[in-house]
């Protein structure tokens, strides 16, 4: 039964879509209350998309560059954060002194939101790659951090005592007890850090920057071509989601048995 | 191996002497859970601590399990005074502690896999205690979608494969229903004359306690220590309307009343 009733529900979101572009078109196209150059109609959005997937005017890249450009800096900031992040929360929340000797100056680090760097990396690097990547890495480093050390000191004292009446080692109950114990916390990091790591990039973008997708929405701006503002949002938005997807398919395979 | 296990004598194999136990109180001064606590149980004797909700029962298995020391006094087991936890005492603990993110086998063969011993041989010895407690074809489920008796027959069936040579049970049956409990006891019992160990099993059930203890200790509220002693020589299986039974439930029942 449940079976059947499941197959059909996505009509449902099916039918909010379509009748959201049709009022959408209705309000533009359709009726004429907005003008093109304040709200496009969703035919005029798709147009600019295919347009601009080609044509490097008005801000000097293809969608695809721009894309690149911002994915690029995203990916290295992120994933060096990722892996620097989560090894360090496991040894702060695992080694008392390791939490000591690092936290004051972790604590420092984590009040000051990412965006809030982008000035003075600005002035150490320039508006390139690298004053970007830096800020991604501290913001991504901030949050895994965090995660893997909650994460690993939410370990049932109980699940710890199991393993010691086993005469497991402190290493064997950290690597087989203590890191089970905290995966669900450390893919919760890593999720927060990359949606935390694609807002920052596009807001680092519409301050400092020559190229990528938070660029191409602030050029457009300028020249008042509401269009690719709209390509520009849809775009982040997809490829936000799709980023994701890793992450959401490693905690299905790790969490198969079930939440934690 | 020892001298002393030759020919029907038994030597005490676990010896409480002298024992008292303090915690700092949260707002000041200390909580004392036991003091004058001295008790010895028999090689695979079943020994069934037995006393009022909260009056330190589970204190007594965590100082004999490792987890907690004695303020002062001394536990010894075969003859080592208990300096921390250790692979001989296995325990089987009062809600649940399966590691979720293991299947049943997973969780059976955990004590075996931390000590290092082979996939075959250790699996084998897992499948033998699965079958004990009467999971087979239960291996692969993970424990959130099996039922509160089945988790517990994992916990016990975890504990005897790492072969302990004392098995502490901290009132594994108080969260199962009255009929679940039943059939728990009388697989226990099973278990238990199939494979001596020495048991210390702790409960506020006092049919739970006579049916399956070859001795009672009754307890006194905190701070705890022995109030009296009953050596139950009735046959096993045991009848719960058995005339000898119900004499010592109402006998028993009436010290345990005394010192509420």
């Amino acid at each position: 039964m449940q079976k059947k009733k499941s197959k059909y529900l996505w009509i449902l979101s099916a039918v909010t879509v379509v009748f959201v572009l049709f009022i959408w078109w209705l309000v533009t196209d359709g009726l004429g209350i907005f003008t093109s150059n304040t709200l496009p109609s969703p035919i005029k959005i798709v147009q600019a998309f295919i347009k601009k997937l080609t044509d490097p005017n008005p801000d000097g890249a293809t969608l695809g560059a721009h894309l690149l450009s911002s994915l690029k800096i995203v990916l290295s900031g992120y994933l060096l954060g990722v892996v620097i992040g989560i090894p360090m929360g496991i040894v702060m929340a695992w080694y008392e002194k390791a939490d000591l000797m690092i936290r004051p100056v972790f604590d420092m680090i984590r009040t000051v939101p990412g965006i809030a760097w982008v000035p003075v990396m600005v002035v150490f690097c320039g508006i390139g790659f690298t004053s970007k990547a830096i800020v991604i890495f501290i913001g991504a480093v901030v949050a895994n951090v965090i995660n893997a050390y909650s994460g690993i000191k939410q370990t049932k004292q109980v699940h710890l005592w199991v393993g010691a009446t086993f005469g497991a080692s402190n290493w064997q109950l950290l690597t087989k007890i203590a890191l089970p114990s905290a995966f669900p916390m450390i893919i919760n990091g890593l999720k927060l850090s990359l949606g935390g790591a694609w807002t920052t990039i596009v807001a680092a973008e519409l301050l400092a920057s020559n190229r990528g997708i938070g660029y191409m929405i602030q050029q457009a701006r300028g020249i008042l071509r509401p269009d690719i503002i709209i390509v520009g949002m849809f775009v982040i938005g997809i490829v936000g989601s799709l980023l994701m997807l890793p992450i959401s398919l490693l905690e299905k395979k790790v969490m198969k048995g079930g939440k934690w | 191996m020892r001298m002393e296990q030759t020919g029907k004598v038994k030597k005490d194999f676990i010896v409480c002497k002298d024992v008292m136990e303090e915690f700092p109180k949260a707002d000041e001064g200390m909580f004392r859970v036991a003091e004058n606590l001295n008790f010895t149980v028999k090689e695979n004797e079943f020994l069934v601590l037995f006393g009022p909700g909260q009056c330190g029962k589970t204190s007594i298995l965590n100082m004999i399990a490792g987890f907690d020391l004695p303020t002062s006094g001394s536990i010894t087991v075969d003859g080592q005074e208990v300096k921390g936890p250790g692979a001989e005492r296995g325990m089987v603990f009062q809600t649940t502690c399966l590691f979720p993110w293991l299947t049943v086998m997973g969780n059976v063969e955990y004590g075996p896999k931390v000590r290092g011993v082979g996939k075959k041989e250790r699996r084998k010895k897992a499948q033998h205690y699965i079958d004990l407690v009467g999971l087979q074809g239960f291996e692969n489920h993970f424990p959130v979608k099996i039922s509160g008796g089945m988790k517990q027959r994992v916990g016990i069936a975890r504990a005897y494969c790492n072969e302990p040579v004392v098995m502490l049970m901290d009132e594994p049956f108080g969260h199962l229903d009255a009929q679940t409990r039943y059939l728990m006891q009388e697989d226990l019992m099973k278990i238990w004359e199939r494979e001596k160990r020495t048991v210390i099993f702790v409960t506020n059930n006092i049919e739970e306690a006579l049916y399956l203890a070859d001795r009672i200790l009754v307890l006194t509220n905190c701070p705890t220590k022995v109030k009296a002693e009953y050596k139950i020589d009735l046959p096993r299986p045991r009848d719960y309307t058995d005339p000898d039974f119900l004499k010592l439930r109402k006998e028993i029942s009436e010290v345990v009343d005394h010192t509420l």
